[in-house]
This record gives structure tokens, sequence and C-alpha cells, in this order.
């Protein structure tokens, strides 16, 4: 297959799926049974391009210009092509999760929820495979803008003002941040294109690049740097899968995949190490992973808890880009594979533990351990790996970020992810430890394990944190390709 | 035949207003008669834009009097992209006309609406045509006496107030623009747009002229609802029948603020109105206010036609922001602002439209579950609300886009950054729709609505479907608007 | 002395500037519409002013005649004028309508039963 239909086929799939979703929304099997398929095609149509990405071609599409020198471009580069497997690879896990949790939990419009789903999953695409920002922030946007309805699904009055929040802030600060950055670099840099090594270097005053740094991390909203984290737990009203998938994995890490596409390919790590305020927002990324962390512990419901968590965890990634050297970079683009694996393992436990029990505050949960023990060992692998303890794939993001935070010789940094590991475990351990070690209150009578369907695919995705172990080098090596320069086409 | 366009362009909707009259109660051949005029004037108007799409210009001598005695009709790649845009809205408003007008009017009054209509549609095309100063007067009249009776034909006793309110703020406003041109007349002996341009420098030093620049400007912003001279339009908005708001919404101001950049760049010049009279340190405040104001009291409205006409008074801001950058960029943003934001508006307001037949008012309350009722009608109101807001791959982001560079061109940094906030501001005022005809439940579920009848619902879906179109291949518009400042910054690239 | 020679360029001044003070300050309807035509009035005597030229005769061509007034003004005002009529027209056939709906003319008896912003 040509370059062209290898990139269009992934964001075509999901498309079709949606259409065929939406035909057969009245039967219900059918519907799920084509929800399912769509996910492995995509999966499928997305591994197609692996071979060569790895081989270190870029593949490129040109869709059409807007106006001259501005259009919808593709090209795959090695971290898109990572982002993409990983949300399309865990689209499949979640979409039967999402089938069993439906139904179990008995929420209403399944139709929607599964549609609006797929248009997620294909903005998700469209960031990851985006060749230049303007592309880029277009998927953003109709990211954003199709998973409101899935944070409003509940329809309740607490639903809409989550996602009212979650709405108002992802687009305020895209539209006024971001997009006022994007139009910035147009202006100075004459170009939006994603290049190795970055396009500001020499065309834009250092002066203009600090604040464009300013505004372009708080314009990525979804990377949830502080004071604008507020969406993220407010977006947690969604039925779980939504959180699962969607605010452990596709929208947040779109939020910081563009981050580090913007850091790596916009400015360039040497022209970012010469601005000012590439360190005052590492300081601020420093903040809000520890504050964020102290949050999470005061968080008795689980969902919650797990938000702040997330918060905390990218900031890992935006720590990442801001030391402004490959090794941290590197160490940032895996976290967000391995943070996907645990993280979303943790919420799928969560959303059994609610349809199994109807319990969502942490302090209920006490003695759970011995009636569901499957989900609760899940829980504490996903928690090990979200800390970053061998034998799990988290313990090799961890490792390059205190890496580069030594290259860079910013001992304090260390010193802060040190301490926030510590905090790892003081919110994840302690409801695995009350769920099998603690008595349960009212005897627990009649808990059972969540239906085959919720249970299954928090086993996996526990299963592949422990994988993640022993093939972090393979990744490492294929991220490692994002500081090449292009072969010539 | 060729050569006669010019003239065609005006009197096919001119002549055929007086037989439509007479048709009487024949409304259902009113409609049709109207609707065949209103394409034929849209095919001429095509047939001008691509004639003069290349940057020349037409001269069209009325009645074979040469100028400056004769009127002449001049054509360039400005107006005849505001011909467009006049015949586009008028040639999809005709379909969308006919459920609605019929149980918004009664039917011994149908033929007189359409007529009043075809008057109003020849008004401005006028306008726009003529080379005449005087002439210009005349058809803002023709097309404001029209246009009052038809917003006084709306169904609420409140439509002929605001009817009334209207008259009183126009008449004002053109009777200005005639003292000013006056005042031109005195000092040049001509009425003639390019012999005036000609022959005013000699002159330019007196305060003759810059009075009658004065009063010109005050004038057409009254017609063009400038801030804070917009009093008269939320209400004839509001209460006008749905069709004529479209129509209105999307020609009228458009047509005015034309008048406006050919007075300021064709007649008084560039170097008159923005280095000797500094005319961008007046429009940009005012543009600011009319876009910040407007778009606040938008965002507390219940009622969405009156929503959408604050709105419109906000957009008007934009296009003035633009004229006042006194820059090319700026011009071109401004002009094509012109055509982004009449499909944009007019599909909004056909999509009320749609709302008000099937649910009788588009009160936020009225509207609850609309979008499960009326799904098709709803989604174009998202998606020309997102085109409204500028969200990328839309019209409206093309001219945001272009607005926002001339303003960094301008060194505006501020400026900029206030736009991208009032962007949030309209998306504000338009998700407040959307949550009410999505997520709230009506009051009588048992009610049965159905969607809009396909008469109404093609029009809409078909400008929602190009505000898309036009978003997403931009190259055409921005091309033409940019031909189009180059006619009326006089060549100068 | 000179500027007692512009009276009728003074006449307007104060047409225009009485009939603008009624349309903005007169509340009833009818009141405002006659404010408006004095305001029109005044921009037609304007107009007729500019044709002046001393010593000018009515501009037809006659032998022995140089100086004619313009022509052209008086034409226009011809036109203005016609326009004026179908103003008063339309405004007065509008108040007979708030009339009917209303009961009265006067704005602030209207603005106590309809709110208008």
């Amino acid at each position: 297959m040509s370059d062209a239909a290898l990139i269009a086929l992934p964001l075509l799939v999901p498309l079709i799926g949606l259409l065929l979703i939406v035909a057969s929304g009245r039967v219900d099997s059918l519907r799920d049974g084509i929800t399912v398929a769509t996910a492995v095609a995509m999966f499928t149509a997305v591994l197609q391009l692996l071979p060569k990405v790895s081989a270190g071609e870029r593949p490129r599409l040109e869709l059409f210009e807007l106006f001259p020198g501005l259009g919808i471009t593709f090209e795959i580069e090695p971290l898109g092509m990572v982002f993409a497997m990983l949300a399309s690879g865990l689209w499949i896990i979640t979409a039967l999760y999402a089938i069993g949790y439906m139904r179990g939990a008995k929420e209403k419009h399944h139709t929607r929820f599964h549609a609006f789903f797929a248009v997620a999953l294909f903005s998700a695409t469209g960031i990851a495979f985006a060749g230049n920002m303007f592309t880029l922030f277009v998927f953003y946007e109709v990211l954003t803008l199709s998973t409101y309805p899935l944070v409003a699904h509940k329809g309740t009055d607490a639903a809409r003002a989550g996602a009212r929040t979650y709405l108002g802030l992802l687009l305020g600060t895209s539209v006024g941040f971001l997009l006022m950055a994007i139009l910035a670099t147009w202006w100075l840099a004459g170009t939006l294109d994603f290049t190795p090594g970055g396009i500001m270097a020499g065309r834009v005053d250092p002066a203009y690049g600090s604040v464009l740094l300013v505004l372009f991390l708080y314009g990525i909203g979804k990377a949830a740097l502080m004071p604008f984290h507020r969406w993220l737990p407010a977006a947690m009203v969604a039925p779980t899968p939504v959180s699962a998938l969607l605010h452990a994995v596709a929208v947040v890490k779109a939020g910081v995949f563009t981050v580090l596409k913007v850091t790596v390919y916009l400015f360039g790590l040497d022209y970012l190490g010469e601005l000012a305020t590439s360190e005052v927002m590492l300081y601020v990324a420093v903040f809000t992973l520890l504050a964020a962390s102290l949050v999470a512990l005061r968080q008795d419901n689980l969902k919650a808890r797990l938000a702040y968590s997330t918060v905390s965890q990218l900031s890992y990634i935006v720590v990442g880009a801001m030391l402004v050297n490959q090794i941290a970079a590197l160490g940032g683009g895996i976290h967000i594979v391995m943070h996907a694996f645990g993280k979303i393992t943790l919420f799928f436990c969560a959303g059994a533990i609610y349809v199994a029990t109807k319990k969502t505050e942490i302090s209920d949960m006490d003695g759970l351990g011995r009636r569901m023990p499957i989900t609760f060992a899940a829980f504490f692998l996903g928690a090990l790996c979200v800390i970053g303890i061998p034998p799990m794939g988290g313990v090799w993001s961890k490792w390059h970020l205190i890496m580069g935070a030594f290259e860079a010789g910013y001992g304090l940094v260390v010193v802060a992810l040190m301490i926030s590991t510590l905090l790892n475990i003081g919110y994840l351990i302690p409801p695995v430890i009350r769920a099998f070690l603690v008595a349960p209150k009212d005897g627990g009578g009649g808990i059972r394990e969540a239906p085959l369907l919720c249970v299954l695919p928090l086993s996996l995705t526990a299963l592949g944190c422990i994988a993640l172990f022993f093939l972090g080098d393979n990744l490492a090596g294929l991220l490692a390709g994002m500081f090449s320069v292009a072969p010539a086409r | 035949m060729l050569e006669q366009l010019p003239a065609l362009q005006v009197a096919i909707t001119l002549t055929a207003a007086p037989v439509v009259m007479m048709l009487g109660r024949a409304s259902r051949l009113a409609w049709v008669l109207t609707t065949l005029s209103c394409w034929a004037s849209f095919a001429v108007a095509l047939l001008l834009f691509n004639q003069v799409a290349d940057g020349s210009v037409i001269s069209y001598e009325m009645g074979g009097w040469a100028p400056p005695w004769g009127i002449e009709y001049s054509i360039d790649a400005a107006n005849a992209w505001v011909l467009v845009i006049i015949g586009l809205i008028s040639a999809l408003v005709m379909p969308f006309a006919r459920r609605s007008v019929e149980q918004e009017i009664s039917e011994s009054r149908i033929a007189l609406f359409y007529s009043a209509f075809l008057l109003a549609n020849a008004g401005l095309i006028g306008i726009t045509l003529t080379a005449d100063a005087f002439n210009i007067f005349v058809f803002f009249e023709i097309s404001a006496l029209a246009s009052y009776a038809l917003i006084a034909m709306g169904q609420d006793r409140r439509a002929v107030l605001s009817a009334y309110q209207y008259l009183i703020m126009g008449t004002v406003g053109t009777t200005f623009l005639l003292i000013g041109i006056g005042f031109l007349y005195i000092m040049t002996g001509t009425l003639n747009l390019g012999d005036l341009a000609a022959r005013l420098p000699e002159v330019s030093d007196t305060r003759t002229i810059r009075a009658a620049f004065g009063f010109i400007a005050v004038g057409i912003s009254l017609k063009l609802a400038l801030f804070p001279l917009h009093l008269w339009l939320p209400n004839a908005y509001t209460y006008a029948p749905s069709m004529v708001t479209v129509f209105l919404s999307a020609t009228a101001t458009k047509v005015a603020i034309y008048v406006l950049l050919r007075f300021v760049y064709g007649v008084f010049g560039f170097e008159f109105s923005f280095v000797e009279l500094s005319m961008a340190w007046l429009l940009m405040p005012l543009a600011l206010l009319g876009i910040v104001v407007p778009s606040l009291v938008a965002v507390f409205q219940t009622n969405v036609k009156r929503l959408l006409a604050y709105s419109s008074v906000a957009q008007v801001g934009y296009m003035i922001l633009g004229i006042s950058f006194a820059s090319v960029l700026g011009l071109t943003a401004s002009i094509l602002h012109l055509f982004n934001h009449a499909i944009t508006k007019a599909a909004l307001f056909m999509a009320v439209g749609c709302l008000v037949y099937r649910l009788g008012g588009v009160s936020l309350t009225q509207l609850a579950g609309a979008g499960q009722r009326m799904p098709w009608t709803m989604g174009a109101f998202v998606v020309a609300g997102l085109s409204l807001i500028g969200i990328p791959l839309t019209a409206g982001f093309v001219t945001k886009w272009h607005l926002l560079q001339a303003a960094l061109e301008g060194g505006l940094w501020p400026i900029a950054v206030l736009l991208l906030g009032t962007s949030l501001l309209a998306a504000l005022y338009i998700w407040k729709v959307v949550e009410a005809a999505y997520f709230q439940e009506p009051e009588d579920s048992t009610e049965v609505v159905h969607e809009a009848p396909l008469g109404l619902l093609l029009p809409t879906l078909l400008l929602t479907a190009s505000t898309v179109v036009f978003g997403v291949f931009g190259s055409f518009t921005v091309q033409s608007a940019r031909t189009a400042a180059a006619a009326l910054m006089g060549g100068v690239p | 002395m000179e500027w007692l020679g512009l009276y009728n360029y003074w006449v307007v001044v104060a047409l225009m500037m009485i009939g603008f003070y009624i349309v903005i300050a007169q509340g009833n309807l009818i009141k405002k519409l006659v404010g408006l035509n004095i305001f029109q009035t005044s921009v037609f005597v304007f107009f007729i002013s500019l044709a002046h030229l001393d010593g000018g005769t009515a501009p037809i061509a006659l032998p022995g005649v140089t100086a004619y007034s313009n022509p052209l003004p008086h034409v226009l005002i011809l036109t203005a004028i016609v326009v004026g009529v179908a103003l008063t027209a339309m405004g007065l056939a509008l108040v007979v309508r708030v009339q009917e709906a209303y009961g009265t003319i006067e704005e602030d008896e209207i603005h106590q039963q309809d709110e208008l912003h």
C-alpha cells in the first residue's frame, strides 16, 4: 500500500465504524460487536505503519491546503506512532470493558456513547499523525468537543456541571493561549511544520520564544498543568470506561504528547534551553507533580484520587520535556505508555468495583479484596506500575527521567521525583491494604466479582504492565528515532 | 446582452416588485415569480463577478448618459463580491421562505410581502452597484423603506414598534449621509465617486470636507449598526419574520459596511482618512467596544434570535476592526468576513427559523429537547455556531485567522489576545443554546414535534455545509477578498 | 456683518437642531415624525441654498443671460422630497398600527405594556 493509503486507513476506520455503530444502534449485540471489530481493525491498520516508521521512514500525506502554506498534513514519526498504537490498542480492551460496564451499571444511550468514543479515537489518531501544529490543533479541538457528550453522559445536573468545567477549561485554554501561540509562531517563524530540531532557532527571538513557551504549555490544557488542571477531576463524572481510556490515555496523553511534539519538533531542545522560561515551567511542572500527589492523598473517592494522581503523573512528562535533554524527553515519551497501562488498569478496577458493589469511596472498600481477588490483584499491579517498581514497566520511565535530571544537573528535581514516588505509594497502596487486610464492616455478603467482560480487560492490562517491563528497551529504541533527522524521502 | 448586465442586475428585482404586488391573492405565484427573479439576479451577479475577478473594472453609463452628467454604474472586485453575497443569500432564502412565510404572514399579504422583499433586494443591489453619491442615498432609502415594512410584518406586536424605531434611526442616518454628500458637492461640483476621488485632494484641507467626512461616517455607521449606534438592530432582528431576519442579517449591514469602505478608501482615500484624520483611532476603540459589550450582552439573552442579533452587532465590530488596522491584510480580513459572516449568520437564523416553525418560539426553555426532536436543524445550528465561534475548518476561522494576523502585523498583541477572548464569549453563548437543546428534557415530553419540513431544512443545510466548504477550501475566498481589497485601496498591493 | 449674508444657512442650522431635538426628546410617536420632517426639510433648504448664484436666474437658456443657478441640487431635492413623503407615509402607517396594538402612541405608556430593550 502507498503511504497515503497507510495513513488514511487508521483515520477512516473509526469513521466507518461510527457510521455502522449509528446504523446498527437498535440492535445491541450487533452494535457492540461492531464497536469491538472497529477497534481491532483500527489497531491492525495502525500496526501496518510500524515497520516503515521503525525503519526510519516518515510516511507523509498532504490532504489539502487551507491557504498557502497552511494545510491539513499528516506525517508519522516514532512518538506519534507509539501514541497511535497505544490509543488504538487500548481501545480494543476498553471496548470490551465498556460493553460489560455499560450493561452491568445499567447506563443509558449506549449508541451515542460508543459513537462518540469512535470520534474521540479518530481525533486522537489525528493528533498522533499530525504533520504540522495546525493539523494537530484541529484534531485537538475535535477531541475536546467529541468527549464533551461522553463526560455529560449521565445528563444529571452534576454531570452537566462537570462537563461544563471540562469544556470551559479545555476550550478556554486552547483558544485563549494555544491558538494565540500558534498564530504568533506562524507569524514569527513562517511555518508550523513539525521539523526535527525545531523551527524556531534563528527565526524567533528568544524573548518572544520564552513567552510562546508559556502560552504553549498552558494552552495545552489537556496536559493539566496547575492551575488549569481542574477539568480532569471534573471529568470524573463520566462513566468509568471514559475515565479509563480518555482520561488516563487518549485525552490526557494527547495533551502531554502535544507538549513533547511542541518541545521537540517546534522549539527544538537546543533552542528550548536558551529560553528563560523553560526553567520556570520546569518548576511549575515539579510543583504540579508534588501538589497533585498531596491532594490525591486526601481524596476518599477512588476515581477522584486516581484523577489527581493522573494530574501528577502528567507533570512527569512535562518535566521530561522541560529538562531539555534527550534522555529526559525519551523518559517522557516512555512514561506516556507506562502510565497509560498502569492508570487504565486502576480505572478499570474502580469501574469493576462500582459495577459489582456500587461503591465509590475508598473508606467503604474494607475487605472487598477477599470477595474480588482478581480485581484487587490487578489494582495492586497497576499501582506498582504507576509507582515504578520492578518488574513493572513504570520503572523504565522513572529511570530515564531521573537520569535526565542528573544529566541536566537539577538535583532538586531528582529529590522531587523521589518524594513523589513515596507519595504515590502513600495514595495507591492503602486501598489495596484495606481491601485485603481489613475486615469488612458489614460482612460484605453477596458481593462477587464483576462480569467477565469487566474482569478480563483489567487482567489483560495488568499483565501488560508486566510485559512492558521486558519491552522497555524496544520501546526506548523506537522512540529514540524522534531525535534523528528524517532520511531523504 | 453581456454589456447590459449591470443594468439588469438592479432592474430584474426592481421591475419584478410591482408585478408581484399586483398578483394580490395569488400568493403561490408571487412566490414563484420572486424566486425566479432572485435566481436570475444571482446568476447576473455571478456573471459580473466572473468578469471582474481578475481585477478589471466595468463602467456602465445608465441610460447612455456619460458621467459625470449621467449616473455611472461601476463594478470592480469589491462590489461584485458584495453583489454575490446578496445574490447568494436571496437565492437561498427564497426556497426557505415559502413555508415559513405561509405560516407567519397572513395569506392576503403574502404578495405584498414578497414585493417589499424584492424592493429591499433591489435597493441593496443598487447601493452596491452605483458610482453616484446621491444615487447611493436614494437606493439606501428604497431598501430601508421596504425593510421597515418587512420588519413590521412580524407576528409580535413589538415588531411594529421595532420597525418604527428603525425608521427613525435609519432616516437620521441617511439624512446625515445626504448632508455629507451636499458638502462634497459644494466643494467639488460632482457626485460621481470617481470624479470625487480625483477632485478631493485639491480641497481636502478644508473644514467643509472634514465635516462631510464626519457626517457621512456617522450616517453610514448608523446604518451598519456600529456600536453604540446599534440600538435599532437587536429589536428589528428579533421581531421580524424569520425569513426577513435571515435576509437582513446577511446583507443589509454588509452593504452598509461596503459603502463605508467605498467612501473611506475609494472617495476620501487612505491618505486623508487614516493619515490626516487618524480614523483608525476612532474606529478601533469603537470596534473593540462593539465586539466586547454586545458579546457580553448576548451571553445573558434568553431568546435565541435576540442572542444572535447581539452577536451580529459584535460581528460588525470585527469587520470594522479589520478596517481600522488600515492595512491590506486588515481590509482583506474585513471583506472576507463580509462573506463568511453572511453565510454563517444566515445559516444560524435559518436554523432558528426552522425551530420557530415547529416550536412556535425560540426562548431557551422552548428549545429544551430540540436536539433529539429536530436533530438536523440543531445539527446545522451547532455547525454554523462553530463557524461563528471561529473553530478551525469553518468559514469563521478563515476570517479570524486573517484578522489576527493583521493584528499581529500591526504589532497589536493585546488586540489579538482580546479577539481570542471574545471568541470564547461566542463559544459561551452558542453553548448555552446547545446545552438547552441537547441536555434539557422538554417540559411536555409526550408532545410530538417533527423535524422541520424539507423546504426549510434543505436551504439551511446547504448554507451550513457552505460554512464548512469555505472553511476547508479557503483559498478561493481569500484570493477574492485580496483582489477586492486591492481594488478598494486603488491598486496598492 | 458678513455672516448675516449667510442667513439661509443659519436657518438651516436652526431647523436642523430643532428637528433633531424633537426626534430625540419627544415621546409622542407622531411628534417624533414631525421632528424628523423638520430635520429633513432643513437639509432640503441647505441643498437649495447651495444652488444659488448671486445674480443668477432660473436655469433656462435665454438670450443675453450668462449666469444661471445650478439646476442639479433642485433635481436632487425633488427626489429627496419624494423619499421624504414616502418615509412620512410609512412612519404614519406604522404609528397607526402601534395605536391599534397598544391603544396609545406615547412611548412611555407603550413601554409600560411591553419591555423593549
